[in-house]
């Protein structure tokens, strides 16, 4: 019974890393088509940012809450110099972000080496019958749910989210009615890599954080995000559910190899049945 | 003349051609007063966190050498190569050394993967070739020595110990690559000597970091020790996890990979200590050659330089062993060296006096049973000298067979 | 015939490279063909893939099995090139049939090469193996037999390394030859009108589907020659083929050189292949941000990519005198 509780906590937990990771892309690429291969790397900057933070004295939450500040504040920065001229080329957008990724793993590597004094892990555990499950992935959890939550308030009752709205569906129209696209797509760059900041942040102490943090993720988030489809939050959310919901059933029931497979398998058969992702018959929208 | 595109196209690949005739064209002649060595390892990509220690270590070890003379009264000149963690270009760079630059000798490699793609051509333009990193063992070729410390020398001595200290019921927890699977295996093989018995043994793919089913599955089997060969940054999250779970004060782990990337930095001591591993080598060790050389080294790269691993000694161990083969044979020539290197030549290295084997081509290693402490570095608890590897030494011999170049995989 | 020129250019290359260069360039050639196989698809198909490092995996542990097995290098080439193919084919069949969006069938291929680096990992034990060929794990597939003339009564003839670079380039030529053919072909016009607006040349009366299978199949069939070459160049294969970063590899050396004229696959493979041993051998510690700035920059200036700047460049510095000299 203990086993189940938990396997069940753990799956839930598996599930809600994957979608607090995958939640930035999903916005930059939901809302402007740019394919942001760079992601993991802003997840890595987050991380970087709470193990700087904790090594001046800060405390790990001080860290996590500047996390979304720096990286937002890095999106702005490459959006601005990078991703403002390549708007319409998704293509041209992958290979620039592919460079970024390259030179960003680089001077992090140069800054502070390959590796890095980390923090443990906070919170301290509670026991469930035989097992024993640490409360900081209760806390992880929470904060993908409030991203979400975030994230849907963000776009749908401010007006910067009302605008920006607009401005993916007919960018023009928007122009036409006297706001410039251009801020409106810094804006969101700027938000997608603030959650991925936050996601980094999140999962900095409890994992090993290293220059090449990200590129653990890449893969996976970007084709959660695919196969997700248009509708971002929904689309996020069962994609997901439902790859993370089959990597943690396997792994659980086999080990962490069937689980990272059967996970890729699934992704394609959903992708060759469900031809626009998850999302697809939906709206395009949030 | 109407110029179409096509047109264009063919008359810029042929200016491009002659263009990159005319560029690329010529060897390097050079007068040589000086002996061209080459280093390849990974300075950036994901395998630096080994690589560096070790290219500090090169270059070190290549100034150590020059400055009490270099071989044969001549100077060392290091031609050092980045692989970018990029197994395609070892085999492009190790050409480039050997061929290009004519080096007298070439280290490198990290990953077995890397060593492999390095062997065929040294095997084909044919120079002695230093695998200077712990790994699984059985390389078995005329031409290519190994320093690293193996399977057998680190599990035989930790297995018994740790049966002995935490109790018979191991539960290995293997990185799901050829190191990981061999290195398995041979705890069988140790815990079954050391009458123990193994509850579980699993693979994880090398960027796996939710550990999650994995502890899960640990909790309820209720091992005495658990047996790491994890191995990347990725697999760091392992030893956080479990400590976020509260299990760090219950179930002990031993491991034969913690601390080849300096996981013990990347840890906070609550999370790791008291975690026993053993190597060769640790900059802690106590004797007057290791004070020294961690003196030097922190005079070259700095005080607050990186904690110095394993892999920095053994790539010292390396370059000096080859020097004094060289200086030995009274030739650069390579089958002189290498009659050298069989000659069973010591080193007083600063793990402690190491002993080149020459049937198997590996090194007698002294190795160091060691805790994490509390300030993100190690406390040794016991020593061993003279641990021969027998890993090799049992399939491998070049004395009497020297034509043979392979690795060789133990069958249980 | 400036085709002649090139031939001889290539042919007197050899000749005045030093053996490292000619080793070198070999091994970039071979890289070549395999960005001439992602620009055959995309370029003209107007299909992005990722797959081809996976036909490319796939034609180099097939070449590995058939090599290791038989001994006959020239057969294990035919091998790894029809194992790669026969890959293409059903992947393609899943996909064209199944009428998947072109965004889609990118992340497919990319997942199919994920899966496969994944699955190759694990093969370390020694029972993975295909008669005598040890799968090896993340070691990869060990000596493997380099390129050789095998004729019947004779002992094998090891093409290395020029008559190697020969082989290499020769293939490479008569491929990219065959391509332009194909692009030139009513086959190719209906590939073209394929890719310009699939759903109008549907409703022409052709069949999309089988002509983007057929294209796709030859697409894989080249990139699988290409890793059955590279596996006889560097007698080792390993799942490092399989990574993201190659299959991202090739996708940005036809982007470096333009998609769409064949011989940007061509130079843009050779130019960040030249840069990335370049970079690698000047430094230790800055490799990876020089090369992230330079393909930045890249991106940045040159929107369509090396070959079509150099194009029009080009053809600007002609076009004015011609514009000066003409009456007012």
């Amino acid at each position: 019974m203990d086993l189940l509780a938990v396997t069940a906590f753990g799956i839930v937990y598996g599930i809600a890393t994957l979608v607090l990771l995958a939640l930035g892309l999903a916005v930059i690429f939901g809302m402007m088509g740019v394919i942001n291969l760079a992601q993991g790397e802003f997840l890595m900057l987050g991380a970087y940012t709470v193990l700087l933070t904790t090594a001046h004295g800060g405390s790990v939450w001080a860290g996590i809450a500047l996390a979304p500040l720096v990286v937002g504040f890095v999106g702005v920065a490459v959006e601005r110099t990078v991703i403002r001229f390549l708007y319409g080329r998704t293509l041209d957008t992958m290979l620039a972000t592919w460079g970024l990724s390259l030179a960003l793993i680089g001077i992090v590597t140069l800054g502070f080496g390959p590796t890095t004094e980390g923090i443990a892990t906070p919170l301290g555990h509670v026991a469930v019958g035989r097992y024993s499950v640490a409360h900081y992935q209760g806390f992880v959890i929470a904060v993908a749910l409030g991203s979400l939550g975030l994230t849907w308030g963000l776009f749908n009752w401010t007006r910067f989210g009302l605008v920006a709205r607009a401005t993916m569906q007919n960018a023009s129209m928007v122009a036409g009615l006297g706001v410039n696209p251009s801020r409106v797509y810094m804006g969101t760059f700027a938000f997608g890599s603030a959650l991925a900041g936050l996601g980094g942040a999140v999962m900095a102490p409890l994992t090993g954080v290293v220059p090449t943090f990200g590129l653990a993720f890449i893969a996976k988030i970007f084709i959660t995000v695919i196969v997700g489809g248009p509708v971002i939050l929904l689309g996020t959310t069962t994609a997901g559910g439902v790859l993370g919901l089959v990597e943690s059933l396997v792994s659980y029931a086999s080990t962490p190899i069937y689980g990272q497979v059967a996970m890729l398998v699934f992704a394609i058969v959903l992708l060759r049945l469900l031809p626009q992702g998850i999302s697809g018959f939906w709206r395009r929208g949030v | 003349m109407d110029m179409n595109r096509r047109d264009v196209l063919k008359a810029l690949g042929l200016a491009m051609g002659t263009t990159a005739g005319v560029a690329l064209g010529g060897g390097r002649a050079s007068a040589q007063t000086d002996v061209p060595v080459g280093s390849l390892l990974d300075g950036t990509g994901p395998i630096n966190i080994y690589g560096r220690p070790m290219i500090d270590s090169t270059t070190f070890a290549v100034e150590d050498i020059n400055s009490s003379g270099g071989v044969l009264g001549k100077k060392l000149r290091l031609v050092q190569i980045d692989a970018q963690s990029d197994n395609q270009l070892y085999a492009q760079f190790a050409t480039k050394l050997l061929v290009e630059d004519k080096v007298a000798v070439l280290m490198g490699g990290i990953t077995s993967a890397s060593r492999e793609a390095v062997r065929p051509v040294v095997d084909k333009y044919k120079q002695v070739y230093f695998y200077n990193e712990q790994y699984e063992g059985g390389v078995c070729d005329k031409l290519v020595f190994c320093t690293g410390v193996t399977p057998a020398q680190q599990l035989g001595t930790l297995i018994p110990w740790a049966a002995k200290e935490y109790g018979k019921k191991f539960y290995t927890l293997a990185a799901d690559y050829n190191y990981g699977h061999i290195s398995a295996d041979w705890v069988k093989v140790f815990l079954q000597k050391a009458g123990g018995t193994l509850v579980n043994q699993e693979f994880i793919p090398l960027d796996v970091v939710n550990f999650d089913s994995v502890i899960k599955r640990i909790e309820g089997a209720k091992p005495d020790v658990v047996m790491s060969l994890l191995v990347g940054g990725n697999h760091i999250a392992f030893y956080r996890q479990f400590a976020a779970t509260g299990l760090k004060g219950k179930i002990p782990i031993v491991s034969a990979t913690f601390g080849l990337g300096n996981e013990q930095v990347v840890l906070s001591p609550e999370e790791a200590e008291g975690l026993v591993v053993i190597y060769p080598y640790f900059q802690e060790l106590d004797n007057a050659t290791n004070k020294e050389w961690v003196q030097r080294w922190r005079k070259r790269f700095g005080n607050d330089s990186a904690y110095i691993t394993d892999s920095a000694c053994t790539v010292w161990n390396g370059w000096h062993l080859w020097a004094a083969a060289v200086n030995k044979a009274g030739s650069l020539e390579r089958e002189a060296v290498i009659k050298a290197l069989e000659s069973g030549l010591t080193f007083k290295s600063p793990e402690g006096e190491i002993k080149l084997d020459p049937a198997s081509h590996h090194v007698v290693h002294t190795v160091h049973l060691a805790k994490v402490n509390k300030s993100r570095g190690f406390s040794i608890i016991k020593t061993y000298p003279n641990v021969p590897p027998t890993d090799t030494m049992q399939v491998c011999d070049l004395v009497k067979n020297p034509n043979q170049a392979t690795q060789y995989t133990p069958k249980f | 015939m400036l085709w002649a020129g090139v031939v001889l250019a290539l042919a007197a290359l050899p000749l005045s490279l030093s053996l490292f260069q000619v080793v070198r360039l070999t091994v970039f050639m071979v890289f070549c063909l395999l960005a001439l196989s992602l620009d055959l698809i995309w370029g003209f198909g107007g299909i992005l893939s990722f797959g081809q490092a996976a036909f490319f995996g796939v034609g180099g542990y097939a070449y590995g099995v058939a090599g290791i097995n038989t001994g006959l290098s020239l057969v294990a080439l035919v091998v790894s090139t029809a194992a790669a193919a026969a890959l293409a084919a059903l992947l393609g069949y899943f996909t064209f049939y199944g009428r998947v969006s072109a965004m889609y069938f990118a992340v497919i291929t990319l997942t199919v090469t994920l899966i496969l680096h994944q699955v190759m990992g694990t093969t370390a034990d020694p029972r993975y193996a295909i008669g005598a060929a040890r799968l090896g794990g993340y070691n990869g597939m060990t000596n493997i037999p380099s390129l050789a003339l095998e004729l019947p009564g004779r002992p094998a003839a090891v093409l290395e390394p020029v008559p190697l670079f020969y082989v290499v380039a020769g293939l490479l030529l008569a491929i990219l030859a065959l391509c332009r053919a194909l692009v030139a072909s009513p086959f190719g016009r209906v590939l073209a009108a394929i890719r310009e607006d699939e759903g109008r040349t549907e409703m022409l009366g052709y069949d999309v589907r089988w002509r983007k299978l057929v294209v796709f199949v030859l697409s894989g069939a080249i990139a699988g020659l290409s890793g059955g070459l590279f596996a006889g160049w560097g007698n080792f294969i390993n799942p490092q083929v399989f990574s993201l970063s190659q299959s991202a590899l090739v996708v940005i050396w036809v982007m470096v050189g333009g998609r769409g004229t064949l011989y940007g696959a061509i130079v843009g493979a050779l130019v960040v292949q030249f840069l990335t041993s370049y970079l690698g051998a000047a430094s230790v510690s800055y490799t990876s941000v020089a090369l992230g700035l330079i393909l930045v920059t890249i991106v940045l200036l040159f929107p369509r990519g090396l070959v079509p700047a150099l194009i029009g460049a080009l053809a600007r510095l002609i076009a004015r005198p011609r514009a000066a000299s003409e009456p007012a």
